[in-house]
């Protein structure tokens, strides 16, 4: 019953941000627009890095490649098609990754997945250079911006939707139980790496079809411009902000931290950089654990 | 799972509220701009002020907004066509060098800001990023730092753009000429050492650049691509010197091209023909050289005896503090004095300004009838030398503004 209600408030909420474009000015569509995408994309890492504690930075890694695979067979194939192979080029990129290094742990994780991207990057840079000879790829889809952005907002919502599921099922017990101790959950009978690559494959598939989707917003792809390592910066900030261990936590990050950055570069478009690293200062040191902790904490304090 | 279901109503209960201040802000912001009187006229750009676009920004676009912008208050504002003046207000933004923040802030500037113009971003990738959103708002679109083969089907695909700067095949096209004219003088062989920076620039070039050196009969003996982060060049300049070509092409982005040029003055190669990207023509560079750069090619280059480009020049220097680069400041100064002419004929009505650009002639820092040809402008100086101190536009007999190319180049110093 409980379920139920929460499910249609859920709905609700969702319908109404769908009929939102209608009636607000473009530029609050675009705002929704990169919103969702980042409630996506941090929703979807912390699906696999909240509960591992594999801190991932490959995040732009399978964004690019989903936008790459746009730019490349945008003309090929029809559009649903597209954002398949995308969908399939992601999965395939995570299995091979995720198989190879998974059994690394801890910082040696973080410098991988940082040299993955970097990696991708060369690789697609390699390729056009002296594969194709093209460098700068055209997207002319006849997409305006509430198209892109209804697409992302199912995405997001069918991404809560797994991070849901899989929290009340057995393979969410199990997760929490590599998160807490992996040689514990191994000898609890816990299969520890393929529930981690498991995970791993469907936030890199999120990950990647949150690139693919987003860009025919920017006509012209070139791999400086959707390599870019601040999408992966910024996916973790917000997911850590919010709580990486909650179902709600990257979601409650990640919107207030990009109206925050929306804000800052509309008022202080010169002085961006310097009051963004301040506040991260502060953000650590107020509030480690995420905001929902925080907000847990105090309500408890309060009590006591 | 109660807990879940908890904060799942809180988060939503947080959302709708978000969204309803958003939408009321909205509203009671939209509905305070309407009752203005109009006392100045708005101009916005987002242009990369941080992030690795910002040099290029900074060297070849934001100067020359910010030279005009205070060249046209001092003077009382923009003129319109009824005799009044309205000074300019700016309202510029930083994209941090991303494609996504470039766009939002263009849909800012045309549905929250309002403003009267926009004046685009750094950059080929960045101007096409933002062109399907300046022709659906109806903004005239003048692409500066934007070099495209495309720009006939762009402007098919959005009739309010017009570009500025031209495309590889042009510049390389005015090198081939100049090559095949010292070819039949005798002064150089028909090799050709060529390289470029693995990026969108060096790229387009080469690509343009084989077809049309092989078109002319020449033979591309070495032909390297290098990756933007090459800081040691001394393998190259080897193999470039070894492989017995009287000309060596770089289509390289100023760390490159300053890297190159010291490595070849320690290597002494010093071919007939030594033809650098981007950054041989910034004013730095003959400091940056140490010495003597006569004879070094690049794009671009001004006529030194156009009175109105000195006059800029000396302006550039007073008002930004250092002078402009001697390829595409030139044509951005020249496209925003085209806005200003267009706004003082037909007035602020955006789709009778773009008209205007398009088929208007204009007097400005290029000459004093400038107009665009297919929306494009056609009069720019593709190749350009260093001769006798200033970066001069060279073409193989001179003329028509231009320079005779000297060849070969004098040894380095």
């Amino acid at each position: 019953m409980k379920v139920q209600t929460a499910f249609a408030l859920a709905a609700a909420v969702l319908v109404v941000l769908a009929l939102a474009p209608l009636f607000i000015p473009d530029y609050w569509t675009g705002v929704l627009l990169g919103m969702t995408g980042y409630v996506t994309l941090a929703t979807a890492w912390a699906l696999f890095s909240g509960p591992t504690r594999y801190v991932s930075l490959a995040t732009v890694a399978f964004f690019g490649v989903g936008a790459y695979t746009v730019a490349v067979l945008n003309e090929a194939m029809p559009y649903p098609m597209v954002l398949l192979c995308a969908a399939g080029i992601g999965m395939a990129l995570a299995l091979v990754v995720g198989l190879s290094t998974l059994r690394l742990a801890g910082v040696y994780f973080v410098i991988f997945t940082f040299g993955l991207a970097e990696l991708v990057r060369q690789v697609v840079s390699w390729w056009e250079v002296n594969v194709t000879y093209t460098m700068g790829r055209y997207v002319f889809l006849p997409f305006e911006g509430r198209h892109i952005y209804w697409q992302l907002l199912a995405l997001a919502a069918v991404t809560l939707l797994i991070s849901w599921a899989i929290g009340r099922s057995r393979l969410g017990l199990a997760l929490k139980a590599v998160g807490d101790d992996e040689t514990v959950a191994a000898h609890a009978g816990v299969d520890v790496t393929r529930i981690k690559l498991l995970l791993f494959v469907i936030s890199a598939t999120i990950i990647t079809l949150v690139g693919a989707i987003q860009a025919p917003r920017w006509t012209y792809i070139e791999p400086s411009i959707v390599f870019n390592p601040t999408v992966s910066f910024m996916t973790l900030i917000m997911a850590l902000l919010g709580g990486a261990m909650r179902l709600w936590g990257p979601l409650v990050g990640a919107v207030p931290l990009f109206l925050l950055f929306e804000w800052l570069s509309v008022s202080f478009p010169d002085h961006f950089s310097i009051i963004l690293g301040l506040l991260f200062i502060l953000i650590v040191f107020v509030m480690p654990n995420g905001v929902l902790a925080k907000l847990e904490d105090l309500r408890k304090g309060g009590r006591a | 799972m109660k807990y879940s279901i908890a904060e799942a109503a809180r988060a939503a209960r947080r959302l709708t509220t978000c969204a309803t201040a958003a939408v009321l802000a909205v509203m009671v912001g939209t509905s305070g701009l309407q009752a203005q009187e109009r006392d100045k006229v708005t101009i916005g750009y987002a242009v990369s002020k941080s992030g690795p676009n910002a040099g290029g920004a900074d060297m070849t676009v934001t100067p020359n907004y910010e030279l005009w912008v205070e060249e046209v208050n001092a003077a009382g504002g923009l003129k319109l066509p009824d005799g009044r003046q309205l000074p300019i207000e700016v309202i510029a933004y930083d994209d941090r060098s991303s494609a996504e923040e470039v766009v939002r802030a263009v849909e800012r500037l045309a549905t929250q800001d309002e403003v009267d113009f926009i004046l685009p971003p750094w950059g080929t990738g960045f101007n096409l990023a933002v062109a399907p959103l300046m022709a659906k708002f109806g903004y005239p679109h003048l692409a500066g730092a934007a070099v495209t083969d495309k720009a006939s089907d762009f402007v098919k695909r959005w009739d309010s753009s017009f570009w500025f700067m031209g495309g590889s095949a042009d510049y390389v096209n005015a090198l081939t000429e100049i090559l095949i004219a010292e070819r039949e003088a005798g002064r150089i062989n028909d090799k050709i050492a060529m390289i470029s920076v693995a990026d969108g620039f060096g790229i387009d070039l080469v690509k343009a650049a084989r077809p049309s050196f092989e078109g002319a009969g020449f033979d591309v003996s070495y032909d390297k691509t290098f990756p933007p982060e090459t800081s040691d060049f001394a393998t190259i300049v080897n193999e470039a010197s070894n492989s017995g070509a009287d000309s060596f092409v770089a289509f390289s982005y100023p760390p490159h091209t300053f890297g190159l040029t010291k490595q070849a003055k320690v290597a002494s190669y010093n071919p007939p023909v030594f033809y650098l990207g981007v950054g041989a023509g910034f004013p730095v560079y003959p400091k940056i050289a140490g010495g003597s750069v006569e004879g070094v090619m690049s794009l671009g280059g001004i006529d030194p005896d156009n009175e109105l480009n000195t006059a800029y020049r000396a302006k550039h220097e007073d008002v930004v503090g250092r002078a402009p680069d001697y390829w595409g400041s030139v044509l951005i100064y020249a496209s925003l004095q085209m806005l200003g002419q267009a706004v003082e004929r037909v007035g602020l009505d955006k789709a009778a300004v773009a008209g205007e650009l398009s088929t208007g002639t204009f007097s400005t820092v290029l000459g004093a009838e400038t107009r665009l040809e297919n929306n494009q402008l056609r009069a720019i100086n593709w190749v350009g030398q260093w001769q006798d101190g200033q970066f001069v536009a060279v073409s193989a007999q001179g003329g028509d503004g231009k320079a005779a190319v000297k060849l070969p180049k004098p040894a380095w110093e």
